[in-house]
């Protein structure tokens, strides 16, 4: 269960980086337009916006550090 | 070719010449202070290693349904581009130090002089290199997996990895020193636009989002998000180098 853990954290690590909430927010993100795709609202324009709003954030983010 | 199968090998290549040149002067360092023969032992099995894992885990890759495959590649896609974009940005803006291949080279040189050496195999030469070939290629067989994954070219994104791998491999035989001259930071900016352009791409389309203009929309989105992290470093360097900032660094510095 430890190797397992250990190997988990990891393969977390490699994907995420040194910044967890882009991933949250990518994944929030993708969520977001598969809800509004099922409705007759146009999806295409959230994933954008998020990019650049997900970026923008954590630019500040670490340019504050 | 078409634009996507461009786009894909372009990524491919320059993200892996990128890491290439990063290993490389791993393996400069290591090789000239202390030998070649476990150094490049230790390269080739790091290389086997990756290759096995391409090998293994892009058939399962392209065994899954179309949609399922776009948004997980293109979800990994956006994180790992950001990523990337995000260290190029701030590189840009000099805010973070950019990758010094000479100074890289020097810090290794001292490291393996000081490495207490044996008879026979080296086993300080073999691990350096592999660790280092590894770990650089980890993101390079991540990137090929992903992006040849989802256009079901995996042979064209390994390709174009290999000939970066030599590209890079014969510019530092024949000169015999880091490729410290090699524009790294706007070749990481250039992977972290594609890399994010196709995931945003991917992703939208694998959640059900339909794109004005179909594959077309990558034209506008590559450019646009090319635009935007220029201005992002442009605004973080004003910000930066402003006399009220200065002030309030040194302050609180």
């Amino acid at each position: 269960m430890g190797r397992f853990l250990v190997a988990l954290h990891g393969v977390w690590a490699f994907v995420a980086g040194d910044d967890w909430r882009v991933a949250l927010g990518v994944v929030a993100a993708i969520g977001l337009t598969a809800l509004v795709a099922t409705s007759t609202v146009a999806a295409w324009w959230i994933l954008p916006l998020a990019v650049v709003g997900l970026l923008a954030d954590s630019l500040r983010r670490a340019a504050q550090r | 070719m078409s634009g996507a199968e461009f786009g894909l090998a372009a990524s491919v290549f320059l993200a892996c010449a990128v890491e290439a040149v990063e290993a490389l002067t791993i393996l400069l360092a290591v090789g000239t202070t202390r030998g070649w023969s476990s150094t490049l032992t230790g390269a080739a099995t790091a290389t086997g290693v990756l290759i096995v894992l391409v090998v293994a885990l892009g058939p399962a890759l392209t065994s899954l349904p179309i949609d399922v495959l776009r948004v997980a590649v293109g979800g990994l896609l956006l994180v790992f581009g950001l990523q990337w974009l995000r260290k190029a940005i701030l590189r840009a803006a000099g805010l973070r130090a950019h990758h010094d291949e000479a100074a890289a080279f020097e810090l290794e040189t001292q490291a393996a002089r000081e490495a207490a050496r044996r008879g026979g195999f080296d086993g300080y030469s073999f691990s350096v290199a592999f660790k280092g070939v590894l770990l650089e290629g980890l993101e390079v067989a991540f990137i090929v997996l992903t992006f040849g994954a989802n256009q079901h070219r995996i042979a064209l994104a390994s390709l174009a990895a290999a000939v970066a791998i030599a590209v890079v491999a014969v510019a530092g035989v024949s000169i015999r020193a880091p490729l410290a001259r090699v524009p790294e930071n706007a070749m990481k900016f250039a992977v972290g636009v594609m890399l994010t352009s196709f995931g945003t791409f991917w992703g939208g389309e694998g959640a059900g989002a339909t794109w004005p203009g179909g594959d077309a929309a990558l034209l506008v989105i590559v450019p646009a998000l090319l635009a935007v992290s220029v201005a992002f470093a442009a605004v973080i360097r004003r910000v930066a180098e402003s006399p009220t900032t200065s002030a309030t660094a040194r302050v609180s510095g």
